[in-house]
């Protein structure tokens, strides 16, 4: 499992109304929620999304209430992963749970510029920055949190094991 | 062990926990409004599980944006209607009977000490003021956790925080959570449960206590918990009929820091735009123009706010540069501020007064904020674009600060007016 993508960096306790308003919460098309992703930092960040980017961020990244909404316009608007050095801990098990990787790991923001190329390997950890051939180790999955991921999500994971268990 | 791993070593099943540990737990109860339900019910359906693990155990509230300001929104609370009417849900609170859903929560009796309890909003840590353990999760966990009844949960480290002293006159519970924001800062207790204790808190009303562990979650806290006294116990017995087992923290219990703090000398705080954690005594920032001032929210929309605020409004006129908003946190707390004439009051002054709904706080209707406009609130949260425009301004404070800043135009000290 590997995401690749440019560098979009943002700072310390990026919360969710910046990522996406209370206002826009009246729909569940998720292509409506990219397109305001991010848009109180950055209006133009949904068309720069769109070609495939990772996050990069400092601390506490996705504070604040625990709509799903966030990781889910980040998701749709291109974002294949968030690095940061921390996260709030609703939206990290909300990001985990739709599908959307994300991986603490200390230092990286002062490591990364804006439009370096990045590569993860979800499995291991494993950060590459090809732009600058450097390389980091951001904290691996516990093997739950891994098996959800490799799963796809929650639901998918979920399903896997009512199955095994008959119940579905 | 302390209150949180007594809770969810009880919710796991085992004799022991410890913090760190992964457990697999039972819920007691889960809470979704119409804002995250709506995604939890098609994450639902996804799933393909016909009927939810108990119905008894699952809260339903209409709050958000109560009534339907839009028809986007009418869809949303037409999903959950019919979700309740199909699942058969006895607790389901529509329009009209219930209130913001923290604050139904805990009123009407769905709180109970020592339980697990899970909701589909970030101010579900509110309920720890009543001894239960609660924390906010996400649409699709809270699927999952209707199609199982089951959470993996990791037992936090507990930070507590040992109050003393005595508050002045207008000086609230919810200075003292401005206070230790601003202390921890945003990311203070990422992961972690916060325990209040000490003999402030075991003077403290439950709805101070609610203030209090509500905005946990602005300090990154899984949770905030008080250890259940009689304060909570009366409180909790008058609204359930369901039997609990109260858990208290051993004397001799982990915790990864004990913090102490006194309230003595504690002035009004204020924090000023645009992260909670910014915080400054009120006297540093009185005299900054005020163009709204919100009373309101599952943080400070109780009856005992109302009446604070409606003490320092009273016999006085809102000043004409500000509109002033008051919004009851529940239907309840709505028939109390009218039995008590309350009303009367803020209508007198010049007030606006809502129905009981999240509305400015949320920014979702009823209040919104212009581009350049500042508001003065008594609620949690005063991120970029949280009330309306990301251009407007947001301060946050007790609802004695709001209503004293309503009356001067400007954010002003309560304490300088005279009653």
């Amino acid at each position: 499992m590997e995401i690749c993508g440019k560098t979009v960096k943002f700072g310390n306790d990026v919360n969710t109304d910046l990522i996406i308003p209370g206002k826009y919460l009246t729909t569940l098309d998720p292509q409506e929620l990219a397109e305001h992703a991010m848009e109180g930092l950055d209006p133009e960040f949904a068309s720069k999304a769109s070609e495939g980017v990772i996050i990069v961020a400092g601390r506490n990244f996705g504070c604040g209430s625990s709509r799903e909404q966030a990781p889910i316009a980040l998701k749709y608007a291109g974002v294949k992963g968030v690095l940061a050095q921390s996260f709030a801990r609703i939206f990290y098990r909300n990001a985990i749970n739709i599908g959307l990787p994300v991986l603490e790991c200390s230092g990286i923001f002062s490591k990364v510029d804006p439009g370096d190329e990045l590569c993860v390997d979800l499995a291991g950890g494993k950060v590459a920055n090809l732009s600058k051939n450097e390389s980091f180790q951001a904290h691996e999955f516990p093997n739950s949190v891994l098996e959800i991921v490799g799963d796809g999500g929650l639901i998918e994971h979920l399903k896997k094991r009512l199955r095994r268990d008959g119940l579905l | 062990m302390n209150i949180s791993e007594k809770i969810l070593a009880k919710a796991s099943g085992k004799e022991e926990v410890s913090a760190g540990d992964v457990v697999e737990a039972k819920v007691d109860t889960v809470m979704i409004n119409e804002i995250t339900g709506p995604l939890a019910i098609k994450a639902f359906d996804e799933i393909g599980i016909k009927r939810v693990w108990d119905k008894r155990r699952i809260v339903m509230v209409l709050d958000h944006e109560v009534p339907a300001d839009s028809v986007k929104a009418a869809e949303m609370h037409k999903i959950m209607r019919e979700f309740a009417r199909e699942q058969h849900i006895p607790n389901f609170y529509d329009v009209g009977s219930g209130g913001v859903c923290h604050q139904v929560m805990v009123e009407k009796g769905h709180v109970r000490p020592g339980e697990l309890i899970v909701g589909a909003d970030s101010h579900t840590c509110t309920y720890g003021a009543l001894g239960a353990f609660a924390t906010g999760i996400g649409s699709t966990e809270t699927a999952a956790v209707f199609a199982t009844g089951d959470i993996w949960l990791k037992v936090p480290e507990t930070v507590k925080i040992d109050v003393s002293g005595l508050f002045q006159r207008f000086v609230t519970p919810k200075d003292l959570i401005l206070t230790i924001t601003g202390q921890l800062k945003a990311d203070g207790a990422i992961y972690k449960a916060l325990e209040f204790a000490g003999p402030t808190i075991d003077e403290m009303s439950v709805s101070g206590r609610l203030t209090l562990c509500n905005m946990a979650v602005e300090i990154g806290a899984k949770t905030g918990i008080i250890n259940p006294d009689e304060v909570a116990l009366s409180y909790v017995r008058d609204r359930t009929d369901k039997p609990f087992k109260p858990l208290r923290s051993d004397p001799d219990s982990n915790y990864e820091r004990k913090d102490e703090l006194t309230v003595d000398s504690l002035e009004p705080q204020i924090a000023c735009p645009h992260t909670v954690d910014n915080v400054k005594p009120v006297t540093e920032v009185e005299g900054t123009p005020v163009d709204q001032a919100f009373i309101g929210s599952c943080t400070n929309g109780r009856i005992e706010d109302l009446r604070l605020a409606a003490k320092l409004v009273k016999g006085r006129r809102v000043n004409e540069e500000v509109r002033m908003l008051v919004t009851p946190a529940s239907q309840e707390v709505y028939l109390g501020a009218m039995q008590e004439r309350l009303l009367e009051e803020f209508i007198k002054a010049g007030a606006c007064i809502c129905n009981p709904t999240c509305g400015a706080c949320f920014g979702g209707h009823m209040g919104l904020l212009a581009p350049g406009e500042t508001c003065i609130s008594s609620s949690n949260r005063n991120f970029i674009g949280r009330m309306g425009s990301p251009k407007a301004e947001i301060y946050l404070a007790s609802p004695a600060t709001v209503a004293a800043s309503a009356i001067a135009g400007k954010i002003m000290d309560p304490r300088r007016l005279e009653i």
